[in-house]
């Protein structure tokens, strides 16, 4: 999806709608996402402020913001919308270009978290809590956390020793390569 | 009746007790079903966040090989995959050219799009009289909170299930054990979700305050129908506690196991006993039973 106009530099913005087939300019600021948002206590960005950053080209500030890794997926705001912009989808294109475009993120926890999980499905095609959890652990050194839980779960039977294995090993491998960002 | 199963994850390790009272349950209503051979998993949160070719390839791959094995439609008991995988079919259906770029991925045409049932539309489709006519036990000492949580009634336009703010189809179901559903806030509120390893302090929080809403709303069991859910306002629970030293212990039963226990079943054999709080329905406290 080239631009219209010849003079015309692809944006933040354009890379955004190409991911998610909307336009930000939908958005006209009412912020009734922000208003229901349950962890915007947690952020140091307002939802909808982030959409107001991609709007006026203030990319970099949004990109770097903790706010898109924050969000839980929750839809309430998409649902709320009254101009049926997904907003919870404007967050997944935002946090996919973070990545692409190599920006810093403040607190990278969560980035571990869903690089951790990837890999057990890259490696398993199917997600492997223990795998899961040792990887994170490695890559938070954030040890001491859910040592309490830990047991509970191993002696209820509730994880896997080892992990359920997908057969066909060459699709989950061209999955994982062909999306591979370049 | 024979459907379609696309486990999941979660079913075959932290959410097993789910798996097993679902199968139980079904049997015993007159279903089977036909899982989908060869299953990955269907990226979850992790990989919409991050990568959105990629999370769409790995629904995909499941609702391909649903298609080759000739099913109709799918049960997906955890909402979290019902959410994907009905979101990437909706998202491929219109945008073609995104259906292009996956039927590169996968080197597969995609076909039509299959019906994928969350937990209530399996009951709904199996019916109500089924349910009754099998009731063994009501359950009238429970009054329940129903949680929804997010990704069963949201984004509306693509789930069509259920009203996205005041969903009530989880009641109806629960009434059919001879339970009392509540009225109460924070039924379709998020508990956090995938936050739970990197971010703990969100997931106690959020999670204490629909539990705390359900108390005061008179409820003395919570009935969900997600294993994320389950895993944050269950397990949690403990480490809920310490960071609030005056939480109580709150009983949290996925809607399986409920019905399970209304068809005649025991908490053992549910698999109840794999919480981290304990529930027996005959050893409610008197001053926890309705009235």
């Amino acid at each position: 999806m080239s631009s219209h106009n010849h003079n015309h530099v692809h944006t933040v913005a354009d890379d955004i709608k190409e991911k998610t087939f909307q336009d930000v300019s939908l958005c006209y600021q009412c912020g009734k996402c922000s208003a229901g948002c349950p962890v915007r206590y947690y952020m140091d960005i307002a939802p909808n402020k982030i959409v107001r950053l991609i709007q006026l080209g203030f990319y970099e500030e949004a990109l770097k913001s903790e706010t898109p890794w924050l969000c839980a997926g929750c839809m309430t705001c998409s649902t709320r919308c009254p101009q049926e912009f997904d907003l919870a989808k404007f967050m997944d294109a935002v946090r996919e270009l973070a990545l692409e475009k190599g920006v810093k993120v403040n607190k990278n926890h969560i980035v571990k978290f869903h690089e951790s999980f990837l890999n057990q499905i890259k490696r398993f095609g199917r997600s492997w809590e223990i795998g899961l959890i040792a990887e994170y652990k490695l890559k938070t050194l954030d040890l001491m956390q859910d040592v309490d839980s830990a047991p509970d779960m191993l002696i209820k039977g509730k994880l896997e020793m080892i992990p359920h294995k997908v057969k066909d090993k060459k699709s989950v491998k061209n999955i994982f390569s062909r999306t591979a960002k370049k | 009746m024979k459907l379609g199963y696309f486990p999941g994850c979660s079913q075959t390790g932290t959410a097993k007790e789910y798996d097993i009272s679902l199968r139980k349950v079904v049997e015993k209503l007159g279903a089977s079903f036909d899982e989908i051979q060869d299953w990955t998993c269907c990226g979850a949160t992790s990989a919409h966040v991050t990568n959105h070719l990629l999370a769409n390839s790995l629904s995909m791959r499941n609702i391909a090989l649903a298609e080759q094995q000739g099913l109709d439609d799918i049960v997906a008991p955890c909402a979290a995959c019902y959410n994907r995988l009905v979101t990437s079919q909706h998202e491929i259906q219109t945008h073609p050219e995104l259906k292009q770029e996956v039927e590169l991925v996968l080197d597969k045409k995609l076909g039509k799009e299959i019906k994928v049932m969350n937990l209530i539309e399996l009951f709904m489709k199996i019916g109500s009289e089924k349910i009754t006519a099998n009731r063994i036990k009501e359950l009238k000492n429970l009054k329940v909170a129903c949680y929804y949580g997010c990704l069963l009634v949201r984004p509306a336009a693509i789930t069509h299930f259920d009203d996205a703010e005041q969903p009530s189809s989880m009641e109806s179901l629960v009434e059919l054990t001879g339970a009392k559903p509540v009225d109460w806030n924070y039924k379709v509120e998020c508990c956090g979700a995938a936050h739970t390893l990197a971010r703990r302090d969100i997931v106690l929080d959020l999670s204490k305050k629909i539990l705390d809403d359900a108390k005061e709303h008179g409820a003395n069991v919570m009935v969900v129908a997600c294993p994320m859910c389950h895993s944050n306002l269950d397990m949690r629970q403990r480490a809920m506690k310490r960071e609030y030293p005056e939480h109580k212990d709150f009983p949290v039963l996925y809607l399986t196991e409920l019905l399970g226990l209304a068809l005649g079943m025991d908490e053992k054999e549910l698999g109840i006993n794999k919480h981290t709080v304990e529930f027996k329905y005959n050893e409610l406290p008197a001053d926890k039973a309705a009235v």
